[in-house]
């Protein structure tokens, strides 16, 4: 009886992960087909990469949506950060639980609801007192928000699992609190400021609702296009785009991961020297 | 909970890490909710940005209040927001329970394997989270559609003569929903099911109780938790979504994301798209609540 039920569990495993997995090998397979059409197979041909060099819409797009994700993923990590610290470390002060709640509800809220409500803001405070104008700031400001909230979650599961002990007995030992945090705290969470901000680019990268609302008819945004030219149809050079951003976030987070891990095993050996 | 020293919390440097975060939160994510609830009340009208002021001075210099309930009315008079409401909720319903039962046997295998195996599985499971969701959904129409990996597979074999239609139909949709959604399902649940204690299995098998019944007894009550977080984690966006109903819905599944898209890229119309959110976040915030709830309670267990 037990048997059969973990047969059956590990049955329903292997269908989800090919669930996840086959669409994204099949994307990656046809980007290289010389045929435009998908059920065709027209031979190898990397046609569709070269054509993606000269499309000059597509690579402005690109290069919009880099330099918004750089700027909110590291403002949002240095916000989040602080979110974080604030959380762990105080059980009370005035706003905890408007804190706690802002963090945690851009995590399910639909993001068409965050988009629009955002760009009223947006419209308003232009009226108001004149900024920000749609575009750049307007997408960088309404990432950052969302980004924030990803990288508290994160960092504030790190924090809780960090010994506080450590950074009192640096401050015993004379440091000053700043000086404690640098030497000692900021070690210990490093893995999760690097791993929430590599999170934080790729949820920048991939937005599409909530930059439609905010970036005004001037900006758009990599996604932006890509919807645009997917609601017209298949087409073999967003095929090959989707492969070029897919294996680039690949290679980042597998980097990434491989140095968190080190950086973890390293800090294991040396609190094993430690309680030796 | 850390018992604040002394030397770290003078509360100068403690509103230092408090405010920038607090505020900015405030002023981007909870304050932009008050402007859609104020621009709701407003009309349309022909100017920039595309609504009236409900605010208004009148010659004698006095601050004047108008609040326009049309909207609201609107949205009750005319079916379609009540009927993609509804539809969101029924579709958001059935691929929460669709992820469920395929994500609990899933997130139960995982619990079970051996600590290297589980390793991989959860960076297998993780991994799909960090490329991109509109490539992702895109990437579905190679397998469903009229020309896609499925239906090529098919022909081939000579199990059908003619292609499915399963792009721009409901099927699809629930497809993308799932195909979507399921990791947030699963890894909650594996959160829950590795904390499971193993000894009140083997407590419940000593006691004569055969392995369903002490799943059904032991395992299933204790996984409660994880179902709910892993439930609003996919139901709570799904009833939002749009991307999905747009890419692989057909004109008849009107989601309410697609209405509200639609009223304010294709209409134009701010203050019903306003009135249609704030309905719509109402609606939510019985959900959200429980979510949160779950979220606090499991945070500090």
């Amino acid at each position: 009886m037990h048997e059969r039920r973990s047969t059956l569990a590990i049955s329903i495993l292997c269908l989800g992960v090919a669930l996840l997995y086959v669409p994204i090998l099949a994307l990656i397979a046809y980007s290289f087909n010389a045929s435009p059409l998908t059920n065709v197979w027209g031979g190898f041909s990397t046609v569709w990469y070269g054509e993606l060099l000269h499309n000059r819409q597509l690579l402005k797009a690109a290069l919009l949506s880099l330099e918004v994700a750089v700027t909110a993923s590291t403002v949002a990590l240095l916000l989040g950060t602080l979110a974080a610290i604030s959380l762990v470390r105080w059980a009370r002060f005035p706003g905890r639980l408007l804190l706690t709640g802002m963090v945690n509800a851009p995590l399910v809220m639909p993001e068409i609801i965050t988009g629009i409500t955002q760009l009223l803001l947006f419209v308003s405070m232009v009226q108001l007192i004149g900024w920000p104008h749609r575009g750049f700031a307007t997408i960088v400001l309404s990432h950052v928000a969302f980004c924030t909230a990803y990288v508290t979650i994160t960092v504030q599961s790190r924090l809780q699992g960090a010994d506080r002990s450590l950074e009192e007995a640096a401050m015993d030992l004379g440091a000053t609190p700043a000086q404690a945090f640098i030497d000692v705290t900021l070690p210990l969470i490093a893995p999760a400021l690097l791993s929430s901000w590599l999170l934080s680019l790729t949820l920048s990268l991939d937005d599409l609702v909530i930059s439609s609302f905010v970036a005004g008819p001037g900006a758009s945004t990599l996604p932006m296009v890509i919807y645009s030219k997917v609601k017209l149809g298949v087409s073999p050079d967003v095929n090959a785009l989707a492969t070029v951003i897919i294996t680039a976030v690949g290679a980042c987070v597998i980097g990434g991961g491989y140095i968190v891990r080190r950086a973890e095993r390293r800090r294991a050996a040396e609190m094993r020297l430690v309680n030796a | 909970m850390h018992v604040p020293t002394l030397r770290a919390s003078a509360p100068g440097t403690r509103w230092l890490l408090i405010l920038p975060p607090l505020l900015f939160l405030t002023i981007f994510f909870l304050i932009p909710f008050v402007f859609a609830l104020k621009i709701s009340f407003a009309e349309t009208a022909a100017r920039v940005p595309p609504f009236t002021d409900i605010l208004t001075r009148t010659p004698e210099h006095h601050l004047q209040l108008t609040l326009s309930f049309a909207n609201y009315k609107f949205l009750l008079t005319d079916d379609v927001y009540g009927l993609a409401y509804l539809y969101s909720l029924k579709t958001a319903l059935f691929s929460t329970l669709i992820c469920l039962a395929l994500g609990f046997p899933m997130a139960y295998a995982i619990a079970r394997a051996s600590k290297a195996v589980q390793g991989i599985l959860l960076i297998v499971i993780i991994l799909p989270f960090w490329t991109s969701f509109l490539l992702r959904v895109y990437a579905l129409e190679s397998i469903i559609g009229d020309t896609g990996l499925i239906n090529t597979v098919l022909l081939k074999l000579g199990l059908i003569s003619q292609p499915l239609h399963i792009m721009r139909t409901s099927l699809a949709m629930y497809i993308g929903i799932v195909y979507s959604y399921l990791p947030f399902m699963v890894l909650p649940l594996f959160a829950t099911l590795e904390k499971l204690d193993h000894t009140l299995l083997e407590a419940a098998a000593d006691l004569g109780s055969p392995p369903w019944r002490a799943f059904l007894d032991v395992t299933v009550p204790l996984s409660i938790p994880g179902v709910i977080a892993g439930s609003m984690l996919v139901f709570i966006p799904a009833v939002g979504e749009f991307v999905i109903p747009s890419l692989l819905g057909g004109p008849n599944n009107l989601m309410i994301g697609r209405v509200l898209w639609d009223e304010f890229f294709g209409n134009h119309d701010w203050p019903v798209a306003s009135a249609v959110a704030i309905a719509f976040l109402v609606l939510l915030v019985g959900p959200i609540a429980v979510y949160q709830y779950y979220n606090v309670r499991q945070l500090e267990a």
